[in-house]
């Protein structure tokens, strides 16, 4: 019954929209001939255009005065403020650059609108102005440039030779940590040892491999210096850490690798931003499956001692070299990397 | 090159002849070799596969602007995947993927160089038709082969292609990765073999008959600035599609034949794989050898539209019409060697990356130049607002606005933090995408009445425009700082960090813009087929341009102009000529019909 009344209904719209449809078309026949765009379409076009704009504009400042809240977390990485600052450069220069072309077009829309009789000014070429206009955004452009690969070439020089090296290792769908340990060197892996009680394929031969430490959530000292090396066992990931304004493609079959320094520590963060709950995240930003969207880990970043207590209760990659070497040595010599790292940071 | 278009004619006037008395409905609507008639082959197809690919963004903007809630009609659309109202996580991969490859290829290369291409190009430059019909006719029907094949893949049982328009491998070569890397992607590859086929049929035939059956008088510097555009767009297409047609084919070779080009050291499913020593990134160079210059194939054609449009209904002619055409040279170039800006963070050389920069941030001069000529030209104008201006205005607004977030995005110190955000999302909707499609609906505006002889309605059209440009700046616009926030593109939801919060609040807005900018459509494609029967008769130039396609006869006869084709005496663009009667001389005027608005140097 119901179905029948919607369908009784629909009839009955389509019906009406098709006679009215016919009573345009029987106006339209009897004003006769009519230019394509008359007079009145180009007044009404035209304030229409100055008012989108008008409000696009008050929306758009609104709006982003509003999400100024939520826009770009707060950077946690020394590279990050540097980033940072550029973009809200970049921000500035294509606001004013936005903000006056967007405002000729469609000012002009009304204020140059058809008028009967009247002609256009015959302009076609203009070489000074055209010289002018090429010059001026290629002056500004270089300038961008040499800042932002100053900056680039900042971020990606080949790390120091005391950073602390941290495996990522990615695989449908989670992340795992392998710490290097204090000979600060990861054992050799490969991906035929892949097996249940070894889910890196770590060599347990290869003697840098036994005090390697794997984990499940990463904890990073603060400002210390991290190369992060990263493995992928199935197929392409991205391993993103929006605070730490990092982020490189996690690809099988080769190594990649991103420096960092983190600067603020999970617990200074939940004060800045007054939010008890905050954590840090990495997150997988490369579609890799159905549950790419779910593939993250909890990032830590917390004081030297903190940092310290937590690797201690990590267990190695081989339980049994645990047996064999005292866990306390690994873990002076551990401290012993940091501290390193620390007066070289200071320095 | 006169004599070459002058024994072209001939033949092709007494073959003319001997045709008409029997076409029947399979010559003339199917397997035609008639560009007028190709051209709304591809148009109404291209139309088609949009309001496919539309439905399904409206699918998955149902998920992301309310995701866990129910919406009964995505189950009656999709069928299972859509169980009780609920989106499939593994098919809202499939649905993001097919939604670019369509709007991408179908769309706004096939669709827009298609049409256009086809309708323009022998009209504007004065030919009776393309240089060979029958490879046009092959062209389309590449085209409509490419398109059937991948509407199928939505049918296979393990669903269709899901690893992202870019098909990146290893996801796309292994189906024990995703369910979409079965038979889907195989159909999306040979789809995609079928597209290349007709974009490289199609293009050799654009540039042939643009530089050798152009009328006589028709020198290269009198071609409108559309017909510049369709050259170097074919030019782009010829030089790149072959790539990426090697890609797809070493990818082919990878998942059926066992080869490694681009797989090395995977373990999957509990077991290694003896794939070893490819490269996944190898693809990625080969994909974006083609992906980047893409971009300007889909873009150039809509901003030659666009410059013939603003010109035409300003009533003015084009400012720097020589720079335009160097800008789009000076682009098209520049689109080869900047394909290593959509890579720097897949671990490539950081100086390798440097040099990426530099030539990418380059792109933004000639781009910079475009616009300013644009706003020169609507300077004391004498502007007629058409629906098809307005689309153009609007494709001018989207190309500033996505333009300039490019300046970022090429920066590879700022690209390593919004790299796969929603910032590159907002920003190739706005620049690529909307531009694009608003070019499109410029040409179609336009050059309605040249397809059908009628006129579309216009208030239709208005409504048209102005929801549309409200609905992709309120939806573009916010997307921005959903990315800035961090929130990666292609999830299915956001609810699994507390950080994307912000993120979930603005997906709200967004959806509700990209649903009424769905809507929009509807009035687009209603008023398309109502007034293709039923629209107001067209005069024969009713926007009164200088170009060749309004001399020819309403009606669109076969070989286009009865007797002989007219010959040409100026450049296309002279509108609201200082001494002049009227305020546009049509091309085929001599000058020495002119003598009072002759500048010095012509006579």
């Amino acid at each position: 019954m119901i179905n029948l009344l919607t369908l009784i209904v629909i009839v009955m719209a389509v019906l009406t929209i098709w006679r009215l449809i016919r009573v345009m078309e029987l106006v339209r026949d009897l004003r006769g001939e009519e230019e394509p765009v008359t007079a009145q379409d180009n007044n009404y076009n035209g304030k229409l255009a100055v008012i989108f704009m008008i409000v696009c504009f008050l929306g758009m400042i609104f709006f982003t005065i509003d999400a100024k809240k939520y826009l770009l977390p707060i950077a946690a990485s020394k590279h990050g403020v540097l980033t940072d600052n550029y973009l809200y450069l970049n921000f500035g220069l294509i606001s004013v650059v936005f903000f006056i072309t967007q405002f000729l077009l469609f000012w002009y829309l009304w204020k140059y609108r058809h008028k009967k009789g009247e002609k256009a000014y015959f302009y076609p070429v203009d070489h000074k102005l055209e010289f002018i206009w090429t010059v001026i955004p290629s002056i500004v452009l270089m300038g961008l440039i040499v800042y932002g690969l100053k900056l680039w070439m900042n971020i990606t020089q080949p790390a120091p030779a005391d950073a602390m090296v941290i495996e990522i290792y990615g695989k449908q769908f989670d992340w795992t940590a392998r710490f290097s340990g204090e000979d600060n060197k990861l054992g050799h892996s490969n991906f035929k040892m892949i097996a249940d009680d070894n889910p890196l394929g770590v060599d347990s031969l290869d003697k840098s491999s036994s005090d390697d430490k794997i984990t499940r959530e990463l904890h990073l000292p603060v400002n210390s210096k991290i190369i992060f090396k990263f493995h992928s066992r199935d197929v392409i990931h991205s391993a993103y850490f929006p605070h730490l304004r990092a982020q490189m493609n996690v690809v099988p079959g080769m190594t990649t690798e991103f420096f960092v320094e983190p600067t603020i520590t999970t617990d200074s963060m939940r004060l800045i931003t007054n939010n008890p709950k905050f954590e840090y995240i990495l997150l997988c930003n490369k579609i890799c499956g159905v549950a790419h969207y779910n593939m993250n880990m909890k990032l830590v970043i917390e004081s030297q001692k903190d940092f310290l207590k937590w690797y201690k209760q990590q267990p190695y990659v081989f339980a049994r070299n645990a047996a064999v070497e005292p866990a306390k040595d690994s873990v002076k010599t551990t401290a012993a990397v940091i501290e390193n790292t620390k007066v070289i940071t200071q320095r | 090159m006169s004599t070459h278009s002058s024994d072209h004619d001939v033949h092709v006037s007494e073959a003319h002849d001997h045709h008409e008395h029997h076409e029947t409905f399979w010559t003339k609507y199917i397997f035609s070799h008639d560009h007028k008639m190709i051209s709304k082959q591809f148009l109404v197809t291209a139309i088609l596969m949009a309001v496919l690919a539309m439905t399904m963004s409206i699918i998955f903007r149902l998920q992301l602007g309310w995701p866990g809630e129910k919406f009964p009609i995505i189950e009656k659309l999709i069928g299972h995947w859509g169980k009780g109202g609920k989106l499939d996580p593994s098919f809202y991969l499939a649905l993001v993927t097919i939604h670019g490859t369509i709007m991408v290829f179908f769309v706004l290369t096939g669709g827009l160089s298609g049409t256009f291409s086809n309708l323009l190009i022998p009209f504007q430059v004065g030919a009776r038709d393309m240089a060979s019909g029958f490879l046009n006719m092959l062209s389309y029907w590449f085209f409509f082969g490419s398109c059937a094949v991948m509407t199928a893949s939505l049918f296979v049982q393990s669903g269709p292609a899901s690893a992202g328009w870019t098909i990146y491998p290893p996801l796309s070569a292994l189906p024990q990765a995703i369910p979409g890397s079965g038979l889907g992607m195989t159909l999306w590859l040979v789809s995609m073999v079928l597209f290349i086929g007709s974009a490289l049929l199609g293009g050799i035939n654009y540039v042939v008959t643009i530089i050798n059956l152009r009328t006589k008088g028709m020198s290269m510097t009198r071609l409108p600035l559309t017909i510049w555009a369709f050259l170097i767009t074919a030019i782009l297409g010829i030089l790149s599609f072959p790539v990426l047609f090697a890609a797809a084919l070493l990818l082919l070779f990878d998942r059926s034949f066992g080869t490694s080009f681009f797989l090395s050291d995977i373990f999957i499913n509990g077991a290694p794989l003896h794939y070893s020593g490819g490269s996944p990134i190898l693809f990625q160079h080969l994909f974006w050898f083609l992906g980047h210059p893409e971009v300007y194939i889909v873009l150039l054609p809509a901003l030659g539209l666009a410059s013939e449009v603003i010109s035409t209904q300003s009533r003015k002619p084009i400012f720097g019409y020589k720079a335009m055409i160097g800008s789009m040279l000076v682009i098209a170039f520049l689109s080869f060697v900047v394909w290593g800006h959509h890579m720097f963070i897949t671990g490539m050389n950081p100086f390798l990356g440097s040099v990426f920069v530099f030539t990418t941030l380059l792109v933004a001069i000639p781009s910079a130049v475009k616009v300013f000529n644009y706003l020169a030209t609507l300077w004391k104008a004498n502007i007629v607002l058409s629906p098809a201006m307005l689309f153009a205005i609007g494709l001018v607004s989207f190309f500033i606005s996505g333009g300039l977030t490019g300046i970022i995005l090429g920066d590879s110190a700022l690209d390593i933090n919004l790299h796969d955000t929603y910032f590159v999302v907002a920003h190739f909707h706005i620049v690529m995408g909307s531009s694009a499609i608003f070019g499109m609906f410029a040409g179609v505006y336009h050059w309605f009445p040249r397809m059908f002889g009628r006129m579309m309605d216009k208030r239709m059209g208005y409504l048209h425009f102005w929801l549309t440009i409200i609905s992709v700046y309120g939806t573009f616009f916010p997307m921005h700082f959903i990315g800035l926030s961090g929130a990666p593109r292609r999830y299915y939801a956001y609810t699994s960090y507390e950080g994307f919060d912000a993120a979930i609040n603005i997906n709200v807005l967004v959806s509700m813009f990209a649903i009424l900018g769905g809507l929009a459509q509807l009035i687009f494609v209603f008023n398309f087929f109502y007034s293709m029967y039923r629209g107001r008769k067209s005069s024969q130039n009713p926007w009164k341009s200088n170009t060749l396609e309004w001399t020819a006869p309403v009606e669109g006869i076969h070989g286009n102009w009865p007797g002989e084709i007219p010959e040409v005496h100026r450049w296309p663009y002279d509108y609201g000529k200082p001494g002049a009667d009227d305020d546009f001389i049509p091309q085929t005027t001599p000058y020495s019909d002119t003598t009072k608005s002759n500048l010095p140097g012509e006579q």
